[in-house]
């Protein structure tokens, strides 16, 4: 077999990912690491095993394309529009100070003023892929800081396009301006596109989908979908990612976002791996050696600059002071939109010679030289912070209470903490249900809640209390064994649906609140007592003891649930038991009252 | 309007209570509430509790006595329906000018309650706690009604005291409803 099948390119990048990047998590360095040292490897500057490193990097953009819709389904557009001003604020603060912090430098190692104009703007985007991905992994995205950076990248992905577009300007060859107009025509036209597909046409495509109850169909579709509005953008040359974070915040209040979320993100995951692989393979080290000491001062200047200039406006965007160092590092590297504009701008002759490829060298590096720089700060904070005690600052959007399971049961319970004020994530997988819960303010998620990671993006990591409300045994079952798992500290509040399922969620050590139908039929005994002439009081004591008797009899049984002769042996005789001491409380009870004062 | 609160747990198993209760069951004007009955659960609609104070100009409190004072739920009772702001307190006036008869029942023949007997403390030593809620209520305590020795009396002398209780209701407003 040749190496460029695609079943040998497969089995190369895999390998390479499970090597690298387990031992890159182990040594603390991160994933991202992992991935580009594994690209370094097998790349055309290693082991050479892949060739076509361009291509390679073009496709496996579609991770950032991913990773942009799934965060915009988490970004409601309440919450979008509230972040406007530290987009477009906070963003174009940040482009301005750090291009005036470059482009001087760029044009002291003799770039023209078109040329550092042109790079220095480049430089100044950061890679959405390496940070998103970095703050994903000290769950940071949620956090002030995290918001803030995310809110400038977002910006810079808005801003690459005219970016792209002043390349041409700045150069001798000048394009129509007419031709200009129509394309920016055509971009206004596809975002208004997606704007109100995802308002009114994506919903009911989606229940109706839902609906076949076709798993995979619906994973197809949630694919096509993100495919389909990343090419409408590449058409009008729009920025991918941006189409598809668009796209993604009009699906945010959808019920089907958590699935949404749950399928694409296998795809996000594997294809930004992919991405980072890509940028690894491209570092050019002959290169490298030809200028090493050229190319290491430009990386250490351009992330010293970068990371001087927004150290020095973190305190304008409202960055923590303990927050600043990781804010600047954060951000501190090169984009891969960077590598776009430097071959434009070779292209247009702006940038002259070997630039091209040093730029390209020193942004890749600067990439690989996140991880490293934040495991620093990592290291000085611990040494400065283990005195003084810190708050946290994750804020969390997600509910204390997920119920799982959304039928009779799971409602009543969902009710009553409505009631209360509580709003609980509820997961379901019955489409019609959910439509009519939803309407009633319920916060109701489709999806099936046995799925590990569908728990997961419900926020069952920060859930304090799953209530499993499953009516299917097997699946009720299933669902304790994965949230004691992988989500140790959530409480399991459960029923039981009959007394062997009592047994086996007992094994699991959940504490079962209530067998199913028991209750009801203790409330029905108590009515017939009272029409039979008990007095309701009295009624309500019988049934209390009765309900204690059982319940200590069923627990008594549970260490033998397995052997089946002695339960039943157990079994007869805590009958016996329970009649002699029903007997005996009957008896009891009336000497009580035929002696005590009760007579009064 | 007379309104009856009266709590015993068993109702049906009384011998005492159940005659005095049952021999007001007639009267016009009187509204019978058995509070171990409406809330086994001690669950009390306290709203409809108090509904049933504001419409009585007098209120009668009918229970054994247990360890020296009312039965567990007429205890809550006290607590959840005579609240403040409603029956005491600021603004808490409710109750005001009502007047209150206790009907109280013992197992324990009178002189059990002597400083030489079983108990130690004359009845009278008992009272002040149920006497001094209604009187914090700002209602006008009544000559209670107790009937001693409850278990020990016989058939003829509990309808005697059914008869009392009776006459003392009319007394008090309760009217004799024509038999039809």
């Amino acid at each position: 077999m040749h190496s460029d099948e695609p079943l040998v390119q497969a089995l190369i990048y895999l390998s390479a990912a499970v090597v690298f990047v387990p031992i890159a998590s182990k040594l603390k360095l991160g994933s991202v690491l992992g991935y580009l040292i594994a690209g370094c490897v097998i790349g055309p500057f290693g082991l050479k095993l892949v060739r076509n490193v361009q291509s390679i990097l073009q496709f496996s953009e579609f991770g950032v394309v991913f990773m942009l819709f799934v965060i915009g389904l988490e970004l409601e557009p309440k919450r979008l529009w509230s972040m406007r001003r530290a987009v477009f604020g906070g963003g174009a603060l940040q482009m301005g100070a750090v291009a005036l912090a470059l482009a001087p430098a760029l044009m002291l190692v003799g770039l023209s003023w078109q040329g550092a104009l042109v790079a220095s703007l480049a430089m100044a985007l950061s890679s959405t892929a390496i940070a998103v991905q970095t703050m994903n992994e000290r769950r940071a995205l949620d956090s002030p800081t995290g918001r803030t950076s995310f809110a400038i990248l977002l910006f810079q992905d808005i801003a690459a396009i005219p970016l792209i577009a002043l390349v041409p300007l700045l150069s001798a060859q000048q394009t129509a301006g007419g031709n200009r107009l129509l394309s920016s025509a055509k971009a206004v036209g596809a975002i208004v596109a997606v704007i109100v597909l995802g308002r009114f046409v994506l919903q009911p495509i989606l229940r109706t989908i839902a609906r076949t109850h076709l798993r995979e169909v619906f994973t197809a579709f949630a694919l096509l979908l993100v495919i389909a509005i990343a090419s409408l953008m590449h058409m009008v040359e729009v920025s991918m990612g941006l189409g598809a974070f668009l796209a993604g915040v009009l699906l945010a209040s959808s019920e089907y976002r958590h699935a949404l979320e749950t399928d694409i993100e296998p795809f996000k995951g594997l294809l930004m791996g992919l991405f980072f692989i890509a940028v690894g393979m491209s570092i050019d080290f002959s290169l490298f050696k030809q200028h090493a000491a050229l190319i290491v001062a430009l990386v250490a200047g351009f992330a010293a600059l970068k990371g001087a200039a927004l150290a020095s406006i973190a305190s304008r965007l409202g960055v923590d002071k303990r927050e600043r160092l990781v804010f600047a590092a954060l951000l501190s590297q090169g984009g891969e939109f960077a590598f776009v504009v430097f071959g434009v701008a070779q292209k247009a002759r702006l940038l002259p010679g070997a630039w091209d490829g040093l730029l390209t060298l020193t942004v890749a590096l600067s990439m690989a030289a996140t991880p490293l720089l934040l495991l620093a700060i990592d290291a000085l904070n611990q040494r400065t912070q283990s005195r003084e005690s810190r708050a946290p600052d994750v804020v969390d959007e997600h509910s204390e209470v997920i119920i799982a399971g959304f039928g009779r049961f799971g409602q009543i319970v969902g009710r009553v903490l409505l009631a209360s004020g509580i709003k609980a994530t509820v997961l379901d997988h019955d489409p019609d249900q959910i439509d009519v819960m939803r309407r009633f303010g319920f916060r109701v998620f489709y999806g099936d809640a046995t799925r590990t990671d569908l728990l997961e993006s419900a926020g069952a990591a920060k859930a304090k209390v799953i209530v499993n409300a499953i009516d299917d045994v097997e699946a009720n079952l299933a669902l304790v064994d994965h949230v004691r798992a992988h989500f140790p500290q959530v409480k399991v509040m459960c029923r039981a649906r009959n007394v062997t399922h009592y047994y086996e969620l007992k094994r699991r050590g959940v504490v079962v609140l209530e067998r199913e139908l028991f209750e009801g039929s203790l409330v029905v005994s108590r009515a017939v007592l009272e029409a039979l002439g008990v007095g309701p009081y009295e009624a309500r004591e019988r049934i209390d003891r009765f309900r204690r008797l059982n319940i200590m009899l069923l627990e008594r049984l549970a260490p033998h649930f397995d052997d089946e002769g002695k339960r039943v042996a157990m079994a007869k005789s805590g009958r016996d038991e329970l009649e002699q001491q029903i007997q005996r409380e009957i008896s009891q009870l009336d000497e009580q009252h035929g002696k005590g004062w009760h007579e009064d | 309007m007379i309104a009856v609160f009266y709590a015993h747990p068993y109702p049906r198993r009384s011998r005492a209570n159940r005659r005095l209760f049952d021999a007001i069951a007639t009267l016009g004007g009187v509204e019978r509430r058995s509070l171990y009955d409406l809330y086994p659960d001690f669950s009390i609609d306290i709203e409809a509790e108090q509904a049933a104070l504001v419409a009585a100009d007098v209120v009668v409190w009918q229970h054994p006595i247990y360890w020296y004072t009312a039965p567990a739920l007429q205890k809550l009772w006290f607590e959840k329906v005579l609240a403040l702001g409603w029956a005491f307190g600021r603004g808490g006036d409710m109750l005001r000018g009502k007047r209150c008869l206790w009907v109280a029942t013992t197992g324990a023949p009178e002189d059990a309650y002597d400083e030489a007997g079983m108990h130690q403390h004359a009845f009278g030593a008992f009272e002040p706690v149920v006497r001094q809620t209604a009187q914090f209520c700002g209602m006008k305590w009544l000559e209670p009604m107790i009937v001693h020795g409850a278990i020990r009396l016989s058939d003829d002398e509990l309808e005697a005291q059914g008869q009392k209780y009776r006459a003392r209701l009319i007394e008090l407003g309760a009217t004799e409803v024509q038999r039809a």
